[in-house]
């Protein structure tokens, strides 16, 4: 059973594509893109449990720390660039978002959306930093040093003149209810956007 | 009479191979018959389809796993990784692994007979490049039957082996496993090796190379030359941890002996291998490192050099190696990006500088087998029982 926003790229995905999978985890996104769509490409990790399982799994992973950029990848060196819950652990997620988009002309995001009303609960009733199903850790020992909102990353595309092709929610499992469709930034547990390099 | 490791292949014993076709070398001279040495280790299957090269580094040669007898010391030089349940399994893998052409260790080199003028080559054997090795190694596959090896696999000199392989075989070669390994010398590595040649060339038992026609050895030049290329295959740490100042005894005694536990350490190393290998080899080797170079035909462009490899990569580099350090294996990780090819790269964090590739290290050993792993299961190799 995948990831609800793994689910959702992989439906966006388009056959035969070469993608860079920043963070890839296990592969387990790649490697089903490789069987059910004939994609190839590469996944960079530094996890090391992650990459010998993408090793196992016959998934190209290069040890890579994303905060050194993607300098060794060319001007359109694939057609898409997927990063799932990584860009809040970067260092400036606003230079990768334009490495990204240098590298292919279009990118799919997904990140825990700060605003999700449990969030907003915990922080706001509680008074405590949240903790929850995607944002496990607590304050001290968090790799999430830059979160974000659906609103947030909306704003930084159109200041970046970028277009976003699409944008989605996951909350948990599952894709959102009608309710994450309508207030994304309420109801999204995950915020998925696909962004292309220029509007229009 | 001591049990060997259950893990080990066990006592195993070297093969030769006779070559009457005459080789084309790179260099212009042709090898008119020639001799390798070889061990095997596991079963090649009905369909061929399972065997695995071990290219050896610099001072390597073939008996890179299990015991030559119930008392031999220590087993061969990668053991750590070929055996059952290990990253090369043996169970499921046909393991081939060839003493080089120009070797000291059986396989036709300086110190063999020229069948020619029926005396020893010496300093007259012919300079060999690492594809010259590659073409010799064809050859013997062909002879062993081996179309097409599920993976070819080699550290340091042996990792340039595997990346000819990619590129003068493609067809022959289904996986690549290059470790701790570099596209091609540095101006530091080159100089190193010519220090050492320059350690065994004014040795005065040298004689040009002809130290066999007057019954002598350079085993001075030799030593030294030892000494200062393990330097480079430890790292700063590794050496001081090891030794750091300790002193051989309580005082210094203001003098040239040995004081330093270091020093006494290299002397052995240079010591044990002056009488184990031969000069005019250690020469030709070196040579054959500094030589490689894919890229050079291709303007310096090693992606275009690449063109012709049509297998996945795996590519691993250590931490402290300084030798061949990490850079150097994602220069080749790069290239192959650009080129469009498959290929795989880790890191492992290791105190041990260069020689850290022929340890046991537990991440080294899990990413390895993770890819052999995957190769089996590519080849339709049945899982072990």
């Amino acid at each position: 059973m995948m990831r609800a926003d793994l689910k959702r790229i992989h439906d966006w995905v388009p056959e035969g594509a070469r993608v860079l999978d920043l963070g890839c985890g296990d592969g387990t996104l790649l490697a089903a893109l490789a069987r059910d769509k004939g994609v190839t490409g590469y996944g960079l990790e530094i996890d090391h449990e992650g990459i010998t399982a993408c090793l196992a799994r016959g998934v190209n992973v290069i040890e890579q720390n994303l905060d050194e950029g993607l300098a060794n990848f060319e001007d359109d060196a694939c057609d898409l660039v997927v990063m799932t819950q990584a860009l809040q652990a970067l260092r400036r997620p606003d230079r990768m978002l334009d490495e990204m988009l240098r590298v292919a002309g279009e990118c799919i995001i997904t990140f825990p959306n700060f605003a999700y009303w449990r969030h907003r609960a915990y922080l706001g009733l509680r008074g405590y930093m949240p903790v929850s199903r995607s944002l496990p850790h607590a304050w001290y020992d968090t790799p999430n040093i830059h979160l974000s909102t659906f609103n947030d990353f909306e704003h930084l595309c159109r200041d970046k003149g970028l277009m976003i092709v699409d944008r989605a929610v996951g909350i948990g499992d599952h894709e959102g209810h009608w309710t994450s469709r309508w207030w994304p930034n309420l109801f999204g547990e995950i915020a998925i956007f696909r962004v292309a390099r220029h509007r229009g | 009479m001591t049990e060997l490791p259950r893990d080990s292949v066990g006592l195993v014993s070297p093969e030769k191979a006779h070559f009457d076709d005459p080789l084309a070398l790179a260099c212009g001279r042709t090898l008119p018959a020639y001799d390798l040495v070889y061990e095997t280790y596991g079963t090649l299957n009905a369909e061929c389809s399972n065997a695995i090269l071990i290219c050896h580094a610099l001072s390597g040669h073939h008996h890179a796993a299990g015991y030559h007898s119930q008392d031999e010391r220590k087993p061969g030089w990668w053991d750590a990784h070929i055996g059952p349940g290990k990253s090369i399994d043996t169970d499921r893998f046909f393991v081939v692994s060839v003493n080089n052409l120009g070797g000291c260790h059986g396989s036709t080199g300086p110190a063999s007979l020229n069948p020619v003028t029926g005396e020893a080559w010496g300093p007259d054997f012919p300079m060999m490049t690492v594809g010259d090795w590659v073409h010799s190694q064809a050859r013997l596959a062909d002879r062993l039957g081996i179309e097409r090896f599920a993976a070819v696999v080699g550290g340091s000199l042996g990792g340039m082996q595997v990346l000819q392989w990619t590129l003068s075989y493609p067809g022959r070669i289904a996986n690549a496993v290059v470790i701790a390994a570099t596209p091609k010398l540095s101006a530091q590595n080159i100089a190193f090796n010519e220090v050492a040649r320059q350690a065994i060339r004014s040795d005065p038992d040298f004689f040009d190379g002809h130290y066999a026609d007057h019954g002598t050895l350079p085993r001075r030049g030799l030593k030294l030359a030892r000494m200062v290329g393990h330097i480079t295959y430890l790292s700063e740490d590794a050496m001081g941890s090891k030794f750091g100042r300790d002193l051989r005894s309580e005082d210094l005694n203001f003098g040239y002996d040995v004081e330093f536990q270091v020093e006494s350490y290299l002397r052995y190393q240079g010591d044990t291998f002056s009488t184990s290998f031969d000069a005019n080899t250690y020469l030709l080797m070196t040579k054959a490192l500094d030589y490689f170079d894919p890229a050079a035909a291709h303007g310096g462009d090693l992606a275009a050099a690449l063109a012709p490899a049509d297998c996945p990569f795996l590519v691993v580099s250590f931490s402290t190696d300084w030798r061949f350090p990490p850079w150097r294996s994602k220069e080749l990780v790069n290239a192959l990006v650009r080129a469009g090819k498959s290929v795989s790269y880790a890191n492992i964090d290791s105190p041990h500088g260069h020689d850290a590739f022929l340890l046991p290290e537990p991440r080294y050993q899990a990413v390895f087998a993770a890819f052999m792993q995957r190769v089996a299961r590519d080849q339709g190799l049945e899982d072990r029982p």
